[in-house]
Parts: C-alpha cells; sequence; structure tokens
C-alpha cells in the first residue's frame, strides 16, 4: 500500500537501528535505570507489540504505553448511561465496534444487545445520520467516543444533521481532549517519563503547538510520530538525539501527514460545534480538569443526554486491577493480579484488555503465548512451536 | 482508534457535493471531503489523503514522504561518521 510498504523497508530498520544502539551507548542509562519514552497513542503500542519495536531497542531504552486510547479510559458509568438510553424502545443506539465490549457496572452494550436493545456497530457516524433519514419513527443515537482526531468527524456530522433539520438524530458525547491528560500525568509526582512519542493522527488536526507546554514548563523532549516501523525507530532516534544533545523540543517527524499549523478547517468545525466544560473523569486515572468536552448552545438541541436524561452514576474503578497503573506506566500490564487469568481479551474486567489498542489487550495477544512457551522445560518449548505453527 | 488508511482521491461524487470516491487497496469507497477541500472539489482528485471513520482528514504530503525516505536511505552513511566521532573515533 502506498505510504505504508516504504516505511516498513526492512533495510532501512537495520540502518535506524544500528544507529539507535550507537547513540543509546552514549546516554547516562542503563538496562536497570532506562530512559523511558511514553508513546501516549494506542495505536502506536498496537504497532510496538505487532512488529516487535521494544524487543528491538537497544536496553537503555524502555517505552511506556500511555493512556492515548479512547477506550480504555472510558468510565464505567458512562457505559452505563449508554446502556440506559440503548434500553428505549424507540432508540437505535450507534457505537465504533472498539466500544461494544467495554464493560460498565451493568455489563457491556453487547450484553445490553443480548437483552434486546437495538445497538448497531457503525464504521463513520454518516452511518447514524443515514439510520435516521431511513427510520423517522426511531430515534438514532451515535456514541460520539474518541480524542481530537474524531471530533472533527462528528462535528461535521452534526453541521449535516443541523442542515437537514433531522430531529431524531443525536449524540452521546464522549469526546475527550489529549493535552489536558499529558499535563496531569506529567504532575503526577511518582511517574517518571523522560520523553514523548506524540500522537500522529491527533496531531494532524492540532498541529503542534498545542505540545509546547511539555517541552517549556515540564523539560521534556517530543517528536510526533507516524505508525509505521520505520516511522517509529525514526522519531525514537530523534528523542534519543536531543537528550544526548541536551535539548528539548517539539519536533515533527510524521511531516507527510501533519503539517505544522493542524487541520485548519477541522478546527473550525470543532470551535463551532464543541466546547471545553470544565472536568472529566477518566477509567484509570480519576478526574481530569478541563479535559471533557460537550456541545455548545447551538448544538445543545443534539445532545442524548439532554433528550434521555440518563440516570447513571459515576462508578468507582475496581480496587482488584491495577488499570491505572498500567496507564501511568507504574506496572507492566503482567504484574497486575487479574492479568490473564481474571482479565482476558475474551472476558475482560478491565478496558485495557478490551481494545486491541490497550497495553494489556496488546501484551496478551503478543507476550502471553511466548511467556506460557519460555515456562516450558526445553524440549518441549520447540515442540509447541511446531505445533501452534 | 485514530487509525488512518491512505487512499487516493479518484472522482467526485455527483450526488453530494462534499463527497468523493476514494480508492483503498483496490477498492472503491465513499469518503466526506469537507475538512481536506479548501477551494474546488475537482482539485482533489489524483490527491492521497488519509482517511478515518470515513471521512479524509489530510492531504499526504508526496514530497515530504520522499524526503522523509531520502533522509533515512542517506542516514547509514552519514551516521556512522557522527557516531564514530562522538566515541572520539575509537574505532578508528
Amino acid at each position: 500500500m502506498r505510504f505504508v510498504d516504504e516505511f516498513r523497508d526492512p533495510q532501512l530498520a537495520k540502518t535506524l537501528l544500528e544507529q539507535l544502539h550507537q547513540r543509546a551507548g552514549l546516554l547516562p542509562y542503563t538496562a536497570d535505570k532506562p530512559l523511558q519514552i511514553m508513546e501516549v497513542c494506542g495505536g502506536h503500542t498496537h504497532a510496538i507489540f505487532k512488529f516487535g519495536l521494544d524487543k528491538l531497542l537497544p536496553p537503555q531504552l524502555e517505552f511506556i504505553h500511555g493512556p492515548g486510547c479512547p477506550v480504555c479510559v472510558l468510565p464505567m458509568g458512562r457505559i452505563d448511561a449508554c446502556c440506559e438510553i440503548a434500553a428505549h424502545p424507540e432508540v437505535i443506539f450507534c457505537t465504533f465496534g472498539d466500544a461494544l465490549r467495554v464493560p460498565g457496572q451493568h455489563g457491556s452494550l453487547a450484553q445490553a444487545r443480548e437483552r434486546g436493545a437495538d445497538i448497531r456497530v457503525v464504521y463513520s457516524p454518516l452511518d447514524g445520520l443515514r439510520l435516521a433519514r431511513e427510520n423517522p419513527a426511531r430515534q438514532v443515537v451515535f456514541f460520539a467516543l474518541g480524542f481530537e482526531t474524531t471530533q472533527p468527524v462528528t462535528a461535521v456530522t452534526l453541521q449535516q444533521a443541523r442542515r437537514e433539520r433531522l430531529t431524531n438524530f443525536s449524540i452521546f458525547c464522549q469526546h475527550i481532549s489529549l493535552m489536558p491528560t499529558l499535563r496531569s500525568l506529567l504532575s503526577q509526582d511518582d511517574v517518571r517519563i523522560d520523553a514523548f512519542l506524540a500522537p500522529g493522527h491527533v496531531s494532524m488536526i492540532t498541529g503542534a503547538a498545542p505540545y509546547h507546554f511539555i517541552n517549556q514548563e515540564f523539560g521534556k523532549p517530543l517528536v510526533i510520530s507516524g505508525f509505521e516501523p520505520l516511522d517509529m525507530l525514526q522519531s525514537v532516534l530523534m528523542l534519543v538525539k536531543q537528550v544526548c544533545e541536551a535539548s528539548c523540543k517539539t519536533e515533527n517527524q510524521y511531516r507527510r501527514v501533519v503539517p505544522e499549523q493542524g487541520n485548519l478547517l477541522a478546527q473550525k468545525a470543532m470551535r463551532e460545534v464543541f466546547t471545553l466544560t470544565g472536568s472529566s473523569e477518566w477509567r484509570g486515572l480519576g478526574m481530569i480538569e478541563r479535559s471533557g468536552i460537550s456541545l455548545t448552545s447551538a448544538y445543545a438541541t443534539f445532545d442524548a443526554e439532554h433528550r434521555f436524561s440518563p440516570q447513571a452514576q459515576p462508578v468507582a474503578d475496581d480496587p482488584r486491577s491495577r488499570c491505572g497503573e498500567v496507564l501511568t506506566g507504574r506496572c507492566k500490564p503482567h504484574q497486575c493480579p487479574l492479568f490473564g487469568t481474571g482479565c482476558t481479551p475474551h472476558n475482560a474486567f478491565g478496558a485495557l484488555m478490551v481494545s486491541s489498542e490497550g497495553a494489556c489487550a496488546a501484551w496478551f495477544q503478543y507476550r502471553h503465548r511466548e511467556a506460557a512457551i519460555a515456562s516450558l522445560p526445553q524440549h518441549k518449548q520447540q515442540q509447541k512451536v511446531s505445533q501452534d505453527e | 482508534m485514530c487509525i488512518g488508511i491512505p487512499g487516493q482521491i479518484v472522482a467526485l461524487y455527483e450526488k453530494q457535493g462534499d463527497h468523493a470516491w476514494a480508492e483503498v487497496c483496490g477498492l472503491r469507497r465513499e469518503v466526506n471531503i469537507a475538512l481536506v477541500c479548501e477551494d474546488e472539489p475537482a482539485a482533489l482528485v489524483g490527491c492521497w489523503v488519509l482517511i478515518h471513520v470515513g471521512f479524509a482528514l489530510s492531504r499526504l504530503d508526496e514530497r515530504e514522504a520522499r524526503q522523509t525516505l531520502a533522509a533515512l536511505h542517506a542516514m547509514g552513511e552519514v551516521e556512522t561518521d557522527v557516531a564514530l566521532f562522538l566515541r572520539g573515533g575509537e574505532e578508528r
């Protein structure tokens, strides 16, 4: 595929890794106390595990898997509210597939569907608009979930709904803003992150400027990165160079997609439709100030929560799971007592295990099998590998 | 979640002004182009865009893509020299 295959060239990856190993040797970091690089975005987390990039890094460098997966930080109470709205007999509830299996206190949307709610998985919010036009007697609610990448898409959908004067379409707004989360993360005392790989697709909307506080206020280098192996290795090398040179700035590795200013049309649409409103609850991270997004007064009539007034209450995170510590880099997925036993991709206890972009699901998919094989005696390992293949 | 897939705009969509046909992996898909269309929609035909949940969200800059790759190709030679220099030329 164009702009994909070129950035998977194994020979270039090898060159990059050689450079990375040479440079990392000059750093004042060790395998015991490595330079911690947080990849903020769940898409990056998935790519790291899929291509095994973490195993190729020099021992002085370590990836910390950040909170940039909207499904993973979705609080239980919000899922309960969605299930409540979906239970209205006139409602067709539309959601992206990722959110279907996230557990709320009273089960997931998938379970609500089994109980008879009309819940449909859509690829785009435009599918929700089409359903509203085709079903004038029903109320269509779209579960608007995501960071800055997805916000302009919801905004344009609502502008279209308004132009068409659709009265049977609304959204359940769970959009969240990434920057306040990074600020909150960096303000915590015992979180030690040395550098950031910033999400390429959030950045193509926001541009580079919103990240400057990370350099200026917190003194951390940051590189906006693409999602292919060469993109990510080059970005890590750029970070290591910044650390070597004791510089601290926002750099853009993903220039083919991310313009310096971001997408101005998207920013305009977002300003018209959304406003930042106070704090928002994040699963595993608690309340974060100025991270919640709601509709402006011009679009308030499209707010499903006004239309259906769900009664669901916030639910505290279950103390048995360590989701919050995994999200902030304080513990690795397999160090959680529930990992692989009480919490698996098929029967997830925490949201990090649901989405393929969650650190726990990625760890389970790509590392768990290896760990199981490694624990077998030598002669059985080969047997097991050939059986599986 | 924030997945983006590259596609090429191959034609405008007659029935709706802000939609176009994009070719992704050999298949034609309808996409909304409202967020990448600064002037005449016809100027987009032939362009590569990044598609997310049915919307084109960024025009891919082919010149930048070529430059990034060229820089990676050139890296081998230049970087080895720099690394040797930084280590005080111990491998000479």
